[in-house]
């Protein structure tokens, strides 16, 4: 039976790391909150971003979400949420949905404590006695089936579709087998796939969703009158041999594996334990979709490259996976997996048990390259006008 | 890995496919065995990763991939050619084309 060792939070979920997260609730706390994260200890992480104090509706909802999913995220074993006192988000009521799960959360006005200088300090001491109340926590052994693991694909080329997606797709399939719940993204990336995922959706209902979104996608290109070539494939991914969306999402949704699609989700959308293959709409960024995952529980990132992303996530490890030989040699000290063994004749099913194992490894606290090195990026995606006005029903 | 290596050089994904990907950096005029006493030679040099076609291609024809089509060509493409951006391009996306229903469409003279 595949196991992990984590850490059982009060909601019975199990987080793979114990992290105080520092959350701001908008960019005018986002500086401070990254100084609080830097000086209060190696277990605190904050994760700063350029989201407004004033964002209308649906996107503060869609910012709130987010923030609330990452402070509930089983890999936070406490949060300390950081406002400048003037964002519309109310700051008392995000915490009360964190603390829904029972995690210990503390909250910090910039302006009620008396600016800056003061807040560094009430931030640094607040972090410090969370970190306090955390660190009795001890790693006890968890089934496989408790595992929210999200793929990402990021930098991709030739290599991406050919060995690294699949070897993913095959470490998902195994995770699915054994009860877990495997989750991938990046719906403009399903453009020209789509057929192949509505035909293994569960229900109709999913199958529906799904095309409705990817069509959503298509048309947001439409009715901003661009073509979609400029950006899909980026240039990057052009060097890399990759001429057109189609053939880069065709080579995306290998990521996933080859199971019935189970659901699918809204960006930041909690995301089911033990719920097999899942979907989430998200745009096309990979620093944004991987947050989104994140916010919806994933405790653990599959992030494939064939190009070279060096990209991490503050809250949850991020396993580097490509499948670009010479990528695997220059960028040794950012990549956790070589797939590229796929192209000179490892058989797939050998090639994604390997990552299976490392998997469940990096659960019990391995750490990756992007942990070792700090690197955090963290984004959160912005609801666009032209989108605003979609969900408006205004569309045309 | 899925799909069957052709002369230890290339990868055809299905047998339906009009492509294949080079494994490794390829020089122009190399031959490629396609099995059945068929081979393709290189009109020009193909990097790793990249497309070349088995089979002519004419000008709006399918190209195809992983058995998908993923695009049209844009030009007659002949066989060994190297296939990209320059003679393929993608069909889906295209703000830029008025869809055939005028869905979608921003008005004449609007946000061009």
């Amino acid at each position: 039976m595949a196991e992990f060792t984590g850490f059982r939070r009060a909601d019975g979920s199990v987080g793979v790391r114990n992290h105080v997260a520092v959350i701001p609730t908008s960019v005018s706390a986002s500086a401070l909150s990254r100084r609080i994260g830097a000086d209060a200890g190696e277990r605190v992480r904050a994760t700063p971003h350029q989201m407004g104090a004033d964002q209308p509706t649906p996107a503060r909802e869609q910012t709130e979400r987010v923030l609330a999913g990452i402070g509930r995220n089983p890999n936070v074993g406490a949060a300390l949420l950081v406002e400048l006192g003037t964002e519309s988000i109310d700051v008392e009521a995000l915490a009360d949905r964190i603390a829904e799960s029972g995690t210990p959360v503390e909250t910090l006005s910039i302006r009620e404590v008396g600016g800056t200088a003061a807040a560094i300090e009430a931030g640094r001491e607040r972090a410090r006695s969370l970190v306090a109340e955390v660190a009795d926590a001890r790693r006890e052994t968890a089934d496989a089936s408790e595992l929210v693991f999200g793929v990402e694909c990021g930098g991709s080329d030739a290599t991406s579709g050919i060995a690294a997606n699949p070897a993913v797709g095959n470490a998902c399939d195994r995770l699915v087998e054994a009860g877990g719940t495997a989750c991938f993204s990046e719906t403009p990336e399903f453009i020209g796939a789509e057929h192949i995922l509505a035909e293994r959706c569960a229900d109709r209902a999913t199958r529906e969703w799904l095309l409705e979104r990817v069509e959503m996608r298509e048309n947001m290109a439409q009715l901003m009158g661009v073509d979609l070539r400029g950006a899909q494939p980026t240039p990057g991914n052009q060097e890399g041999g990759l001429t057109t969306i189609e053939e880069k999402s065709l080579g995306a949704i290998s990521k996933g594996g080859t199971t019935p699609v189970r659901g699918m989700v809204e960006y930041a959308e909690r995301l089911p334990t033990g719920g097999g293959l899942v979907l989430m709409d998200t745009p096309g960024y990979d620093v944004e979709s991987v947050v989104g995952k994140v916010a919806g529980g994933a405790q653990v990132i599959a992030f494939t490259t064939g190009r070279g992303s060096t990209t991490g996530n503050p809250i949850a490890p991020v396993i580097k996976v490509t499948g670009n030989p010479k990528t695997w040699e220059r960028l040794s000290n950012n990549m956790d997996f070589d797939a590229s063994t796929v192209i000179s004749g490892e058989s797939l099913s050998d090639v994604g048990e390997r990552l299976f194992d490392l998997l469940l490894e990096v659960a019990s606290g391995r750490l990756t390259e992007a942990e070792y090195r700090r690197l955090e990026e963290f984004a959160i995606n912005e609801i666009q006008p032209e989108e605003l006005v979609g969900l408006r029903g205004e569309a045309r | 890995m899925k799909g069957r290596v052709l002369d230890g050089c290339a990868l055809l994904m299905t047998d339906r496919d009009t492509v294949v990907t080079a494994l490794e950096d390829l020089e122009a005029d190399r031959e490629i065995a396609l099995g059945e006493g068929e081979s393709v030679a290189l009109r020009e040099p193909v990097p790793f990763g990249h497309k070349v076609a088995v089979t002519a291609i004419d000008t709006d024809d399918h190209v195809v991939k992983y058995g998908e089509v993923i695009g049209e060509a844009t030009e007659r493409i002949e066989p060994g050619a190297w296939v990209h951006t320059h003679n393929c391009e993608s069909t889906r996306g295209r703000g830029d084309i008025p869809k055939p229903n005028g869905s979608g469409v921003v008005a004449e003279g609007e946000r061009r």
